[in-house]
């Protein structure tokens, strides 16, 4: 495949093309304007934005939201900071209505302090949301069950950690990431969270992940835009690598002319 | 030479006042009933542009240097005590990453921060201690600033009106009105900030104290009254004043409560909120259009910056000055 060839190689989630591998979230920027030069460096089509908090008592988020829109970016509004499945659906409606889209970006969160995913509340907000027509995107974990029952639940994705939320310590898992891997070869997986510098975006694309989602390491990162622009070259390299095949690990360094006096080493 | 202020927040008071030491005729007009009634109200009043660099760019510093000298020296209302910064050992990458991102610091282990705040000694591990920051009483600072004004014979202050009605009258208008000029100042959106005052005489604290965290950085600000602390402060992109939600005050009162366990027992004296007006590079900035300047969108920075934005605009007043950096 030439690098030509490669430029055609869209990601496709629930019908949508999209041509970059790289999903971004929108909080913790300095300011919107540095948040909207990022984006932009970042060649990201997808954006994701929190409601559970802005949007008070009379979604009077408006203004900040009206700033993601006019971004003119596909928006994955998210289910951020909801603890239980009900309030997973009421945030979900709420940004169907303020976005105009089916897409969520469902997480439900088990507990404050180490923001794991409650994977049981998960799976119910991921099946009422899919029976009600959206288009769900589950923040989960790399285990196999929970993943099987998503899909169950009507998810086509899955979004598992590679380590927890805002940790920036990458892929914690490479063997469970790479078991969920092999497990749905046919089924678009994004690491969402964990991610803290390019080179752990460029191994999840390498491991054939299809995608990753990242906020924190971006928006806290010294220079946001460079950043951002590292980002996006880091999942294109992570691409572009995984379409080459990369070679196989061995143990021992593999001599490329016989070493005399050794039998066939 | 007469010049209209409207809006007595921190903005409209500075600039009246840098205007009538210019002997300036200034006319300042808020439409509520006394001064520093709007989200000045609400402030934290500390002087800090080294540690506001953490999330801010760098003018906010070059202007926020400024107010020290205003506040200490121009108008002495404010205490130079420094501002300390602390983390959790948890938390320990976000005072590396404060402390790569601000300046003019001296790094700490526990037991130099019990050296600085005897009460805090051994708490946490690690700090930094920004010596030449400042921090005021918000409420007294905005008083005092319509005290000097009432003391001077070329500046008048009506309250409880939106405008004189008489535009014409002058040479100038300074439009100080914050959120309210929403509609005629494209961008401007609000930031939600609460905040609580808590009584104890349980903890000492003679600077503010800034706790990083990833997800809930708080800061501690003592008042004038010895025992009285303000916390603050969230930060939501929500524009609904006065409406003070539960989470905001249970991280607050969790984080005051992690800075020091006394806390805990503190009367609640107050909570409060408001919007901060802010563009969306969450930097200041001077409009010129015609006879009309207005200054706005001090966010968070309101006593830090607004200083050197009085200054600024009086020099455009009075010396017809241009600043590109603020007038873009």
């Amino acid at each position: 495949m030439d690098a030509i060839a490669r430029a055609d190689d869209a990601l496709e989630v629930y019908g949508a093309k999209l041509g970059s591998r790289l999903l971004v979230g929108t909080s913790m920027y300095e300011s919107p304007a540095i948040l909207a030069d990022a984006v932009r460096a970042s060649g990201a089509e997808v954006v994701t934005v929190s409601l559970r908090r802005e949007a008070g008592g009379a979604r009077a988020g408006g203004a900040f939201w009206d700033l993601i829109k006019g971004l003119g970016l596909r928006v994955l509004p998210n289910t951020a900071g909801c603890k239980t499945v009900k309030e997973a659906v009421t945030t979900a409606q709420m940004a169907r209505e303020i976005f105009d889209t089916p897409w969520i970006k469902l997480e439900v969160i088990g507990e404050d302090d180490t923001l794991q995913p409650d994977v049981f509340g998960l799976v119910e907000a991921a099946r009422i949301l899919s029976n009600d027509g959206f288009q769900v995107f589950p923040y989960t974990t790399e285990d196999l069950i929970v993943a099987e029952k998503l899909l169950g639940a009507g998810c086509e994705v899955l979004m598992p950690w590679g380590a927890p939320i805002g940790s920036g310590r990458g892929l914690n898992n490479v063997f469970g990431l790479k078991a969920l891997r092999a497990h749905f070869p046919d089924t678009p997986l994004v690491v969402d969270a964990g991610i803290g510098a390019p080179s752990h975006a460029a191994q999840a694309l390498e491991l054939g992940y299809d995608s990753v989602l990242l906020n924190t390491a971006i928006a806290k990162a010294g220079d946001a835009v460079a950043m951002a622009h590292a980002f996006k070259l880091a999942v294109r390299a992570g691409r572009e690598a995984f379409l080459a095949t990369p070679m196989e690990p061995r143990d021992m360094a593999a001599p490329s002319t016989p070493v005399f006096g050794r039998a066939f080493s | 030479m007469r010049v209209q202020v409207i809006g007595a927040g921190i903005a409209g008071l500075t600039a009246a006042f840098e205007l009538a030491r210019r002997n300036v005729e200034v006319e300042l007009v808020e439409r509520r009933e006394g001064p520093g009634l709007g989200c000045s109200y609400y402030a934290g009043g500390m002087i800090a542009p080294w540690c506001e660099r953490e999330a801010a760019e760098p003018i906010v510093t070059e202007l926020g240097v400024e107010a020290l000298d205003f506040w200490t020296k121009t108008l002495p209302v404010a205490q130079t005590n420094g501002s300390l910064v602390v983390a959790p050992p948890r938390d320990k990458p976000d005072v590396v990453s404060f402390a790569r991102r601000t300046s003019e610091f001296e790094e700490c282990d526990g037991a130099r921060i019990g050296e600085i705040e005897p009460d805090l000694a051994n708490r946490f591990p690690y700090g930094l201690f920004f010596a030449r920051e400042a921090h005021l009483e918000p409420r007294e600072a905005t008083q005092a600033l319509a005290r000097e004004l009432a003391g001077m014979a070329n500046a008048r202050m009506h309250f409880g009106r939106e405008s004189l009605g008489d535009e014409a009258g002058f040479d100038w208008t300074i439009d100080c009105r914050g959120f309210a000029a929403k509609a005629q100042l494209p961008g401007l959106r609000g930031v939600k900030g609460e905040m609580l005052v808590l009584r104890t005489k349980d903890v000492s604290l003679s600077r503010p104290v800034r706790m990083l965290h990833p997800r809930r950085p708080v800061y501690i600000v003592p008042r004038s009254d010895p025992h009285e602390y303000m916390v603050g402060a969230s930060m939501v992109e929500n524009e609904e004043p006065g409406r003070i939600t539960a989470r905001a005050m249970m991280e607050l009162l969790g984080s005051a409560y992690t800075v020091h366990p006394a806390f805990a027992e503190a009367e609640i004296v107050e909570i409060g909120g408001d919007v901060r007006p802010t563009y969306p590079d969450n930097l200041p900035r001077i409009t010129k259009r015609g006879r009309t300047i207005a200054i706005n969108g001090l966010y968070r920075h309101g006593f830090l910056l607004s200083p050197a934005l009085a200054s600024r605009a009086a020099d455009i007043v009075t010396k017809d000055a241009h600043f590109p950096e603020l007038m873009q």
